[in-house]
C-alpha cells in the first residue's frame, strides 16, 4: 500500500474512534450509548489489525465489542426504569471541574509517556523470541501468556472469579443461589430460535478451532471462551435451555475447576523445576496445553454467568 | 494485485464508516444498531481483502470472529428493546 | 487462465466495493427504519457476496477456499435472522418519539 494511502487510512481510523467515543460518552441515553460502544468496539478491531496484533483483534471483537457489549445493553435494559431521573439530573460546576482536570492530567501523563519514549522504543521482544522455542510454541503471545508471564495470567483468572462473586453477592436474600437472569420463553420467536439452533453448533466448532490454533497462530483459550460464552448466552435468550440456578455444586466445580489446575500445575512446577509455575525440561508444551484445556470451560463459564447477572428467581 | 485489493479494503471501511453518520442522528437506537451491524459486515470485507492481499490466515480468523459475535451483539440489543 | 482470475477478481471485487457503497448511501438517505434495514441487506448480501467471490481464486488451497465460503455462509445467516429480528423491534417501537 501506498504511504500516503496508509497514512491517510490510519488518520481516518483514529478520527473515527475519536469521534465514536466522544459521542458515546455525550449521548444522555444509556441505550444509545451501550450501542456506540459495540461500535467504537468494532473499529477498535480494525486498529489493532492495523497495529499487526491480530490477537488482540480477536480479542476485542470477541470480548470487548460481543460481550461486553451485551453486558452494557442488559444493564442498560434494567435501568431504563431510573433512566428519566437520571438524565434530569445536572452535576455542578465544581464537580465538572474536577473531573475535567482529572482526565485533562490523566491523558497527558499518558501522551506525554508515549511521545517521550527513546527511539528505538524499549523492547523484550528479541528475548522473547529468542527463547520461544524452549517453550514448543509458535505464537509468541500465548508464548508471553502462559510461560514468561503466566503468573499474570493466572491472577487475571482468579481477578475474574472474584468479579463473579462480586456479581452474585448482588442478589437479594430470597432468591440467593437462585437462577441469573429472567426467564426467555421458550420458542417464542422463530427466528431467534433458528439462529440459535444454527449458529451455537457453528461457534462451538469455530472455537474449539481458536483453542487449538492459539498455540502457533493467532487465538487461544481465551477467545475461545468468549465465543463459547457468546454461545450459551446466545442459546439461553432464544429460550431453549434456562440458566442453571448458580448454587449447582458442578457449575461451582466448572468455574473453580481451571484456576485450581493452574495453581495446582504451579505448585508442581516449585516442586520439580525449582519455582513457582516454572515448567520442567521439556514438559513445557503439554503443561500448557493442559492449563489452556482446564481453563477453557472455567473462562467460559465465569464470562456466560458475568453476563448473566446476579441470580433472579429461584428454580 | 495486493494493491488493488488493499486499496478496496480501505475503500469498503471509508464507506461503512460514513454509514456510521446514522450512529450520531439515529433517530432511533435501532438505527444505531444498523450501522454497527454495517460496520461489522465492512470490516469482515475488509479484512478478507486483507489476507487475500498479505497471504496470512489471520485475518480471516477475525473476521469469522467478527461475524459471530456482530449477529451476538444485535440479538443482545433487540432482547434489551423488548424487554 | 491467470489473467481470466485475476479479471474476476477486479471485477466482482469492485462491484462488491460498489454494492456496499450504495448499501450505505441507500442506509443514509432512506427516510424509514425498514427501508433502511432493506438497504443494508443489500451491502450485507451482495457486497460481501461478490467480495468473497472474487476473493475465492487467490485463496492458497481448498481449505483456504472453504474457510472463505463458511465465513461468508455464517455471515449469511447471522444477517438474515439479525434483520428480521431488527425489523420486528423496529416495528413494536413505531416511528420514533
Amino acid at each position: 500500500m501506498t504511504d500516503a494511502l496508509a497514512l491517510a487510512f490510519d488518520f481516518g481510523l483514529a478520527a473515527l474512534v475519536l469521534i465514536v467515543a466522544t459521542w458515546t460518552l455525550l449521548t444522555r441515553e444509556t441505550a444509545a450509548a451501550a450501542v456506540g460502544f459495540v461500535a467504537y468496539g468494532l473499529l477498535l478491531t480494525l486498529v489493532w489489525m492495523r497495529l499487526a496484533a491480530p490477537d488482540v483483534a480477536l480479542t476485542e471483537a470477541a470480548i470487548g465489542s460481543g460481550v461486553t457489549g451485551t453486558l452494557l445493553l442488559g444493564a442498560a435494559a434494567r435501568l431504563r426504569p431510573t433512566e428519566a431521573a437520571a438524565e434530569a439530573e445536572q452535576p455542578g460546576k465544581a464537580m465538572r471541574f474536577v473531573v475535567a482536570l482529572l482526565c485533562a492530567s490523566v491523558s497527558a501523563g499518558i501522551a506525554g509517556t508515549i511521545l517521550m519514549l527513546p527511539d528505538p522504543a524499549p523492547t523484550l521482544a528479541a528475548e522473547a523470541a529468542a527463547a520461544l522455542p524452549e517453550t514448543g510454541l509458535g505464537n509468541a503471545v500465548t508464548a508471553v501468556l502462559l510461560s514468561f508471564r503466566s503468573i499474570d495470567t493466572l491472577l487475571e483468572t482468579v481477578v475474574l472469579l472474584l468479579a463473579l462473586l462480586g456479581v452474585w453477592s448482588l442478589a437479594p436474600d430470597r432468591v440467593w443461589g437462585g437462577r441469573p437472569g429472567p426467564r426467555d420463553g421458550a420458542y417464542q420467536s422463530e427466528v431467534l430460535t433458528f439462529l440459535a439452533q444454527i449458529l451455537a453448533p457453528f461457534g462451538i466448532v469455530v472455537a474449539m478451532h481458536f483453542f487449538w490454533i492459539g498455540a502457533d497462530a493467532p487465538g487461544g483459550k481465551f477467545q475461545a471462551a468468549a465465543i463459547l460464552a457468546a454461545m450459551w448466552i446466545l442459546v439461553q435468550r432464544a429460550g431453549l435451555v434456562d440458566s442453571p440456578p448458580v448454587s449447582r455444586r458442578w457449575l461451582r466445580l466448572v468455574v473453580v475447576a481451571g484456576p485450581v489446575v493452574f495453581l495446582a500445575i504451579g505448585f508442581l512446577g516449585s516442586a520439580t523445576a525449582g519455582a513457582f509455575l516454572a515448567y520442567p525440561e521439556g514438559y513445557a508444551k503439554p503443561l500448557i496445553v493442559a492449563i489452556e484445556a482446564a481453563l477453557l470451560p472455567s473462562l467460559a463459564a465465569a464470562l456466560a454467568l458475568l453476563v448473566a447477572g446476579p441470580p433472579a428467581r429461584t428454580e | 494485485m495486493a494493491e488493488f485489493l488493499l486499496c478496496a479494503a480501505v475503500f469498503v471501511v471509508a464507506t461503512v464508516a460514513v454509514g456510521l453518520l446514522r450512529l450520531l442522528r439515529g433517530p432511533a437506537n435501532t438505527d444505531r444498531m444498523m450501522a454497527a451491524q454495517l460496520l461489522g459486515t465492512g470490516g469482515i470485507a475488509a479484512l478478507l481483502l486483507l489476507a487475500a492481499a498479505t497471504g496470512e490466515p489471520a485475518p480471516v480468523d477475525v473476521a469469522m470472529a467478527l461475524a459471530l459475535l456482530a449477529a451476538f451483539s444485535s440479538v443482545a440489543f433487540v432482547k434489551s428493546a423488548s424487554r | 487462465m491467470t489473467l481470466a482470475l485475476d479479471v474476476l477478481t477486479v471485477v466482482a471485487v469492485s462491484s462488491g466495493a460498489f454494492f456496499f457503497l450504495a448499501g450505505t448511501v441507500g442506509f443514509l438517505r432512506f427516510p424509514d427504519s425498514l427501508s433502511r434495514l432493506h438497504a443494508l441487506t443489500k451491502a450485507d448480501n451482495l457486497g460481501l457476496g461478490l467480495i468473497m467471490l472474487g476473493l475465492l481464486p487467490r485463496a492458497g488451497g481448498v481449505g483456504s477456499a472453504l474457510k472463505l465460503i463458511a465465513v461468508w455462509l455464517l455471515a449469511q445467516v447471522a444477517g438474515a435472522a439479525v434483520t428480521q429480528l431488527l425489523a420486528r423491534a423496529a416495528r413494536t417501537a413505531g416511528p420514533p418519539a
